[in-house]
């Protein structure tokens, strides 16, 4: 990089107006950052998710609970190794603002289809045991401080007992952690024992299961598996909608439907801007430097390496100001709050903004380097 | 010459000179107008759906819900405690003395969006005949109304807009069970637009559900509201949550549109902020291109001040410019523009992007911001050129 | 000192019916008109002439920096008129040594990094180059002022740091397009002096084009250019 000095020195020839464009290049990364973080948090969320799981839901919603007969027919199909069922429990702590969702399920059968969770011999023998037990992911205990024999009374708005209370009653039997780093960010849900969940609510809505969870033998089996499953079930009541555990969860996301869309649309605007912005820079630092590009010439630097040069200088300007506002982003997303959701600048994120420098250095270096490359000589140097 | 000429006559020739710096004059208003056009944008987006949502109801009718349910969606009833709720006297009833009222059944449907395969979730609202008559905003558009007891839908006709497969005509399967699209409703736009509408008994018995989800009833007068809520919360047999059918919509939406506007909020200061730094490189671009005639200007015997107003009148109008392009922008591609996003009960609920002059007059108010900001350092060091400097043109 | 050179002897410059033409809109001005000229290697050519008379042309010429629209330029026994853009530019790089009337060296630059900017195209690692820029000041007589920016110096002073430039890789043939036209009379001995020196005692090979009599009188011999041709020689 022996050139190095040489382009650093001509980017900054003009310190104020470097300085500027750098700092607008940073704010537009920055937003970049974060806007492209949370359109991770949508696609990335779910990308580990295993394929070797099934969401078995009521085909009109899933909000609409299957009842629990179902389970042992699904777990007949062949190909599926385990079922669970799984209600969501809608309940809130205390008047706390942080959201976090549990899930009332079969404790005998949850690490069966969530083999992922990690916890120890004796507590996961008390869930199953404990009929009014809970179990919490270890990021969530640690953001209530709560321990082993801890109450933890929930307010379900969509649960009512049968004496008409909304207020249920969890003690917790055990702290469960993830097998990877991924799956320890991710510890940040509780499952009840459905055995106090099924008795505690009104008579009508027993015996509702929620959705099935299926593990399968094998991930490859995944659709022949599904459609399967839906096609046992077709034209009775309980007509089911089988995905896999990633279409499921990107089914959420999509519900949010346009809004993701003007996430994008934001960040071209924000591009676009930064492009004029950058691009005005580059032309008139070029356009500056006219004779020296000659005397670079006339010193036997060829047409190619003029415009190398020139490119190599938007380049960095554009790599200075990214890496202050990915910096930045990156720095703000790892220090949210907990009850934040989870925003994580990540390898998709860098990549975006890879792309982007280069795109941006392309777009505003190229006009600007064929000018220099066209340069001619005797022109430039009698000043024509 | 007094001091107001000066500034006048500074002020004019400068603003003549502006086209000769046409690059750098570029640059302050694409960055203003990419700020002003996102930020109208995203206001424009929230400010649309709490029209839509704050429309949704009547100050007139009252909505009754489970107590502690957060919405309809949670909330149920069975059958013996609507026909309580319904003999509340603050009920206005019609010539043959029936309650005007009507017990709604909630359930959540999927119906592909328009161009996509996957369902999202929509509201089939069960409703009983008088639902229908009630609700003086609702017409039918086309078709007519779903009969009692019988499995057809009239559908809003945002919901037709937004979603796939919701003609006059069409075929449903929900739950082994066939409905038929009958016909199409309209409520001046608010959410219910969004749903589906059944008879409640038909939906009762292809759901296989026994009660109800809410009571909307019409008030006899305005007033009578407090006393149906003092009355029904204190009655002993019922567990209920009552609410102006109005204050109920408009507080489903005030999350979302409190998350719109933090969103806006922040997006608009990071974007300002790159737009700040792009106006201070046009403005220091314009004083260094000005060096020699302000140079001479002072040698002359202008005052600093014509020199300072002429750069800042530039940088406004500059920015202003800008902000009226973003402003523009926004209004021509977005101004109308149908989305639908995730609403209340956790089913779609669509509306139009709603770009008001108010929108409008507070994206310049942020453009002129960014342009008097960009413009203070600039002026200030045109005003302290050394007038032999400014001569030499350094 | 022996100015004669043996006729067998290749001459480092041949020109051969050289002509030069500038297309302006649909006019085409011819600017020489077949100039013939030879320079033997070691020699110190000053190159006088009016106004507009095409000595630029003329150097610019020599120096690979432009091509000729007819005839024959040899330097250093190579075709430089039939050479591509490139070919040029990589003969410019070791051949040539440009120095300019208005010293052409990079304000941001240091002297010194002034220096190195020729052997950034060369092999050299960068202690090499600090090296060689640091003997090619030395002998310029400007060591101690290695480190200023050209506005730290005076035109003189900038003037040798060019020479410096133009010195660094070590060329055959240093190009100089009035490189005293800058300087007041003092200054200007100075870099003649310099100029002679290196011409005697390191063998460059120095076209100069100046309008300063005295000036011309530090080359070995004068070429007068007039309207395009060469009019006459005057050998010291
Ligand atoms: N690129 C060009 N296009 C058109 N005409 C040109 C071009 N370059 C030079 N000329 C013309 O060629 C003629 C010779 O120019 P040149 O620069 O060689 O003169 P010069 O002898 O160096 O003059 P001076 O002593 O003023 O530097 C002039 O009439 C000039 O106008
Ligand atoms: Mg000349």
């Amino acid at each position: 990089m022996k050139y190095f000095q040489l382009i650093w020195t001509a980017l900054f020839r003009k310190k104020l107006r470097t300085v500027f464009t750098v700092l607008s290049l940073s704010a537009a990364f920055l937003l970049l950052g974060l806007l492209q973080a949370v359109n991770s948090l949508f696609a990335g969320s779910v990308e580990f998710l295993g394929a070797d799981r099934l969401i078995v839901q009521a085909r009109t919603s899933f909000t609409q609970p299957l009842p629990m007969r179902m389970m042992p027919q699904i777990e007949t199909i062949p190909g599926v190794a385990r079922v669970n069922h799984s209600q969501f429990f809608g309940g809130q702590y205390q008047d706390s603002r942080q959201q976090f969702p549990q899930f009332a399920v079969n404790p005998q059968r949850l690490f069966d289809t969530y083999p992922e969770w990690v916890i120890d011999k004796d507590q996961r023998a008390n869930f199953i045991s404990t009929q009014d037990g809970a179990i919490v992911g270890r990021e969530l205990a640690n953001s209530f401080g709560w321990k082993v024999g801890d109450i933890v009374p929930l307010n379900s708005f969509i649960w009512v007992k049968s004496d008409g209370s909304r207020l249920w009653e969890w003690r917790i039997v055990g702290i469960f952690d993830g097998k990877n780093q991924e799956w320890q960010d991710r510890t940040q849900l509780m499952y009840l024992n459905y055995g106090q969940f099924d008795e505690g609510r009104s008579p009508g809505a027993r015996g509702l299961a929620g959705v099935f969870v299926a593990r399968l033998k094998s991930p490859e089996d995944s659709q022949r598996v599904a459609a399967l499953i839906d096609s046992k079930f077709e034209n009775s009541v309980d007509e089911t909608k089988t995905q896999n555990e990633q279409e499921f969860q990107l089914g959420f996301i999509k519900q949010f439907g346009d809004i993701g869309f003007m996430m994008n649309l934001i960040s071209g605007a924000v591009i676009f801007t930064i492009l004029i912005l950058t691009g005005y820079t580059m032309s008139q630092a070029v356009r500056e430097r006219i004779p020296e590009l000659a005397v670079l010439k006339c010193l036997g630097f060829t047409d190619n390496r003029v415009l190398w040069l020139v490119l190599a200088e938007s380049l960095l300007l554009c790599l200075i100001g990214a890496a202050i506002g990915m910096g930045l982003s990156a720095m703000l997303t790892g220090a949210l709050p907990p009850n934040f959701p989870p925003l994580r600048t990540d390898q998709r994120v860098w990549l975006f903004a890879g792309c982007t420098v280069l795109g941006l250095a392309l777009a505003v270096g190229l006009p600007p380097a064929l000018r220099a490359k066209r340069l001619k000589i005797v022109d430039a140097l009698a000043g024509r | 010459m007094s001091t107001f000429t000066q500034v006048r006559e500074i002020v004019l020739m400068n603003m003549r000179s502006i086209p000769q710096r046409a690059g750098a004059s570029t640059v302050i208003i694409v960055g203003i107008a990419g700020v002003v056009a996102v930020f109208v944008a995203m206001l424009s987006m929230s400010s649309g759906l709490d029209r839509t949502l704050s429309a949704t109801g009547s100050m007139d009718r009252a909505v009754v819900l489970r107590g502690g349910s957060n919405g309809e969606l949670s909330s149920f009833f069975d059958r013996a405690s609507t026909t309580l709720i319904r003999q509340d006297p603050s009920i206005a009833r019609d010539e043959s003395g029936m309650p005007i009222a009507s017990s709604e059944l909630i359930v959540i449907t999927e119906v592909p969006r328009k161009g996509q395969k996957n369902g999202t979730n929509v509201t089939l609202r069960g409703v009983q005949p008088m639902g229908f008559t009630m609700r003086e905003e609702l017409r039918i558009v086309e078709g007519r109304r779903p009969r009692p007891g019988i499995r057809e839908i009239a559908v809003g006709r945002s919901a037709q807009q937004q979603f796939d497969g919701l003609h006059l005509g069409a075929r449903l399967q929900f739950r082994g069970s066939e409905w038929f699209i009958v016909g199409v409703f309209s409520t001046d736009g608010d959410a219910h637009e969004s749903e589906l509408w059944a008879d409640a008994e038909a939906v009762q018995s292809a759901f296989q559900r026994t009660g109800y989800s809410s009571v909307i009833a019409k008030l006899t007068s305005r007033n009578a509201f407090d006393s149906m809520k003092a009355r029904l919360k204190a009655d002993p047999t019922l567990t209920v949550d009552v609410e102006r059918e109005q204050d109920y919509f408009s507080k489903q939406s005030r999350q979302l549109t409190l998350l719109i506007g933090w969103l806006a909020g922040i997006i608009t200061v990071i974007m300002g902020f790159g737009a700040l730094f792009g106006a201070l490189n046009t403005m220091y671009s314009a004083v260094s291109a000005r060096t020699s005639e302000i140079g001479t200007l002072r040698a002359l015997g202008f005052g600093a001040l014509p020199v300072v107003a002429s750069v800042m009148a530039e940088a406004l109008i500059l920015a202003t410019a800008g902000g009226l392009l973003g402003a523009a922008l926004a209004y021509l591609l977005f101004n109308g523009y149908s989305v639908s996003t995730l609403g209340s009960n956790f089913t779609q609920v669509a509306f139009d992007f709603a770009v008001t002059p108010g929108l409008v007059a507070k994206g310049l108010v942020s453009a002129m911001t960014i342009g008097f900001l960009g413009g203070l350092l600039p002026a200030v060091r045109a005003a302290r050129l050394p007038v032999t400097a400014a001569l030499r043109g350094l | 000192m022996n100015t004669s050179v043996s006729a067998e002897q290749q001459p480092l410059v041949e020109i051969r019916a050289l002509t030069k033409a500038y297309v302006r809109g649909k006019q085409v001005v011819e600017v020489l008109h077949g100039i013939n000229l030879d320079i033997p290697d070691g020699d110190f050519v000053a190159l006088m002439g009016p106004s507009g008379s095409g000595k630029t042309t003329l150097l610019n010429l020599i120096g690979g920096l432009d091509s000729p629209t007819g005839g024959l330029l040899k330097v250093n026994g190579q075709r430089i008129d039939e050479f591509g853009s490139d070919r040029l530019a990589a003969w410019r790089a070791s051949t040539v040594g440009f120095i300019f009337q208005s010293y052409n060296l990079m304000p941001v630059l240091s002297a010194q990094k002034n220096v190195e900017l020729p052997l950034l195209l060369t092999d050299l690692n960068a202690r090499e180059r600090a090296r060689h820029a640091d003997i090619a000041l030395q002998l310029v007589g400007l060591a101690d002022r290695a480190r200023h920016k050209p506005n730290e110096l005076s035109g003189g002073q900038q003037q040798r740091v060019a020479i410096a430039r133009a010195l660094v890789s070590d060329p055959k043939l240093l190009i100089c397009d009035e490189p005293t036209g800058d300087l007041d009379r003092k200054m200007a001995d100075e870099v003649l002096t310099l100029m002679q020196q290196l011409n005697g005692d390191y063998g460059k090979t120095i076209i100069m084009v100046t309008h300063d009599p005295k000036a011309a009188e530090f080359a070995r011999r004068v070429v007068h250019l007039d309207k395009g041709v060469l009019v006459d020689e005057t050998t010291r």
